[in-house]
């Protein structure tokens, strides 16, 4: 090959590289800026009155003096709202029958739409579930809604052969000529005051429980009971892996019964998850009984099952990537086979080791499968870590899925499924990079 | 001075063969050892094998103590093997047996009931390559002290001292011994080697081509060396460099293909050798 058609062929591999790493990075951003973008609003909103409501009720955070104030102020407002509402049902109730009956149903909508936007009206009854006692706390989802009271949405069936289209009609031409028509250009321009919007920085999104089934509050139970499960799994799969990674390296000797072993460590790696959650409850659960149903003990030991062969590989190939030279070192002082291990093998090949860890540890703080037979509940509080024996938990990769698809309200709470989101990332990302910090920091300490 | 050599088998002089030796490999004049001189290990048509292949074959030799012996001989013909079979390194090797008897201080060194750990901490080994472990300078000293049950700091300071001193280190790094081992330069990471096996205080020093990866002048350091632990531990030492084996032993033993070919009085095997093979070989008529 000559100089030029060589020179040629390395740049254009090299072009061929850079691109796919670009392309590589452009598809991660694509993903992940969505998700933060999204997922911080889950912290950082404009939260109106009722959010402050909302919060001094069920957590006694704010002040309490400045909230007398707002609602006060924002009462005013929205009682002329509500004057004008019984301005229009004392005028309906002096219609004919007809012309009631025609309001009945397009009234009771805008009623509806105005509980929904402010919350029930003070002075009525209070509802029994945490959701139907605040009204909007969050301005954008305000917004949302001031669009329904205003417009109703309905379908355009005309032309069959396609989808039904939705389009919107004002409300207000439907009140035309009654007192109502006042309310909406009413609400719509004095919103804010009715509201106060603020930008708020909400912590409690993460360190809160959650209310009425994530409606309002947080995801500490969430976050909590992925930490459990994550940490409970390395707890079994750590040491265990390493020991198997040293018999695996260090004692076993070649044989029929040990490549069965190793490919039966490689085939356990590339099993699907869902067979990991199935295998525990039917073992974990039903067979050994280590707790009587779900539990975060039956979730780590599945979890912990899933990652073994990950650990085990990583830490065979640290060990095996440990110079000869320091095996004989050793064992020539007179050090004992096991001493040579302890001493000097799994420090030299900690960083390997370490990293396998901590990557598993991220696996298994993502992983769903596995633990929705054994240990994860839409809905619950933070547990104790004595409870961990006996209950299950709530947890991040769960109830992402959960909120997002079988939530009787999943399409209210994208902020708080977007927050799990971006938390669970971030959870997996820190572990990665305090990974791949300890594996530097030791790996210099070693180099000297 | 004449070397005593009782131990050794010596064959009548042909006298044929005397002249062709160059003189640069005439040996220096050496001094007898006090209470030296008996046979410290002996092998009695010993052979190793890895698997089949007979790598050491039926090698009988007498190795005295508190001299210093080295083996020479061209590349693969069993030199490592045969200095890893007597603190049973080979063992690390899977199919590696051996035949025969091997007897360190009258002990069988592959009988049923020895203590291969024990037996390394008796018989030290530094190896080709410096390999200290990725510790400090300190803890690459301590090691051994540290895992036959010594851990009083002041005795280990104590010890790291003098083996330090003892392989001429201890002025180099005394001001940095908690620095990581792996900073030194090659010839201070042989000379710690070095200094990290006589921690243990071993009777015999196997030293595997220990200045092969090293300067001149750190090689010079670690002859020195050896010359300075002449006298108090028996030392074994592989080399190629043939100027070396002349300066440093007292007695050599040629291997051509696994047979131990001679064994004398390094004086003797490089003036006046017995077999027309060592007389080639150290020539360089071959290698
Ligand atoms: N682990 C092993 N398995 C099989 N054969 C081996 C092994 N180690 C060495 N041998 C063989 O045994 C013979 C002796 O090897 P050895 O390493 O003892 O030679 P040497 O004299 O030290 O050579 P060099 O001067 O190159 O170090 C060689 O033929 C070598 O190929
Ligand atoms: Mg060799």
């Amino acid at each position: 090959m000559n100089l030029g058609t060589r020179k040629l062929l390395d740049r254009s591999f090299t072009a061929l590289g850079i691109g796919s790493i670009v392309i590589m990075g452009m598809m991660l951003l694509v993903v992940l800026v969505p998700i933060v973008f999204n997922g911080v609003t889950a912290n950082v909103f404009r939260g109106t009155v009722e959010h402050r409501k909302l919060l001094y009720n069920e957590f006694r955070r704010g002040d309490k003096a400045e909230l007398q104030r707002e609602i006060v102020e924002s009462d005013a407002v929205r009682s002329k709202a509500y004057a004008m509402l019984d301005q229009f049902e004392v005028e309906m109730s002096s219609m004919d029958e007809a012309k009631q009956a025609e309001y009945q149903d397009k009234y009771r909508q805008v009623k509806e739409s105005l509980k929904a936007l402010l919350g029930p009206r003070p002075g009525g009854d209070i509802p029994e579930l945490t959701r139907y006692k605040y009204g909007q706390t969050r301005w954008s989802k305000a917004e949302e809604k001031l669009h329904e009271l205003l417009y109703e949405k309905q379908w355009d069936y005309s032309n069959p052969d396609a989808e039904a289209k939705e389009y919107f009609v004002s409300r207000s031409a439907g009140f035309q000529g009654t007192s109502l028509v006042k309310l909406f250009p009413y609400v719509e321009e004095n919103l804010d005051r009715m509201l106060l919007p603020e930008w708020t920085i909400y912590w409690g999104f993460i360190t809160d429980s959650s209310i009425d089934s994530h409606i309002f509050g947080g995801i500490w139970p969430e976050i909590q009971g992925t930490i459990f499960l994550a940490i409970g799994a390395m707890l079994f799969a750590f040491p265990l892996g390493v020991i198997a990674a040293v018999y695996f390296t260090e004692y076993a000797r070649e044989g029929f019964f040990n490549s069965l072993l190793r490919s039966a460590n490689s085939t356990l790696a590339g099993v699907p998850s869902i067979v990991f959650g199935l295998f525990g409850l039917a073992f974990f659960i039903n067979t050994l009984k280590v707790s009587e149903s779900k539990s975060v003990l039956a979730g780590s030991l599945t979890l912990a099952i899933m990652i073994l062969p990950t650990i085990i590989r990583s830490a065979e190939e640290a060990i095996l990537a440990v110079p000869k030279t320091y095996r004989e070192a050793s064992l020539g002082l007179g050090s004992t086979k096991w001493n040579t291990i302890v001493t000097v093998i799994l420090p030299a090949a900690l960083p390997g080791i370490l990293t396998g860890g901590v990557i598993s540890l991220g696996r298994a703080a993502g992983e769903t499968a596995p633990i929705i037979f054994t240990a994860a509940v839409s809905v619950g509080s933070a547990i104790g870590l004595a409870d961990v024996f006996n209950s299950p938990t709530p947890a991040l990769s769960w109830n992402i899925y959960n909120l997002a698809s079988e939530h009787e309200a999943a399409s209210e709470i994208r902020h708080v499924q977007y927050g799990m989101v971006l938390a669970l990332v971030t959870i997996v990302l820190l572990l990665n990079m305090s990974a791949i910090i300890l594996r530097a920091r030791i790996s210099k300490k070693l180099k000297g | 001075m004449e070397l005593t050599a009782e131990a050794i088998e010596m064959k009548p002089d042909t006298g044929s063969t005397q002249k062709s030796v160059p003189d640069i490999y005439l040996p220096p004049e050496r001094n007898k050892v006090a209470d030296g001189g008996v046979p410290h290990v002996s092998a009695k048509n010993f052979s190793i094998y890895y698997g089949e292949f007979e790598a050491v074959k039926k090698v009988n030799a007498d190795i005295l103590s508190k001299y210093v012996t080295a083996i020479i001989g061209p590349s693969g013909c069993g030199k490592s093997t045969f200095l890893r079979s007597i603190n049973r390194m080979n063992d690390l090797i899977p199919n590696c047996h051996t035949t025969g008897a091997l007897m360190f201080d009258g002990e069988d060194v592959y009988g049923r009931f020895t203590d291969e750990v024990l037996l390394r901490k008796k018989i030290g080994m530094v190896f080709q390559k410096p390999n200290p472990f990725p510790k400090s300078i300190f803890d690459n000293i301590a090691y051994g002290p540290r895992l036959h049950g010594i851990r009083d700091k002041k005795t280990l300071e104590g010890i790291v001292e003098k083996s330090l001193r003892k392989a001429a280190l201890w002025d180099e790094v005394s001001d940095r011994l908690d620095k990581n081992a792996l900073g030194l330069s090659g010839g201070q990471q042989q000379r710690l080697c070095v200094a990290r096996t006589l921690a243990v205080e071993p009777e015999i020093l196997l030293l595997d081509e220990p200045t092969s990866a090293l300067d001149p002048k750190a090689t010079a350091k670690i002859e020195d060396l050896i010359q300075e632990l002449r006298g108090s531990y028996t030392i074994m030492i592989v080399t190629h460099n043939m100027q070396q084996a002349s300066r440093v032993s007292d007695y050599t033993m040629f291997f051509y293909e696994g047979i131990l070919v001679e064994h004398a009085p390094t004086a003797q095997l490089f003036t006046k050798p017995k077999d027309k093979m060592t007389e080639d070989y150290i020539t360089g008529r071959f290698s």
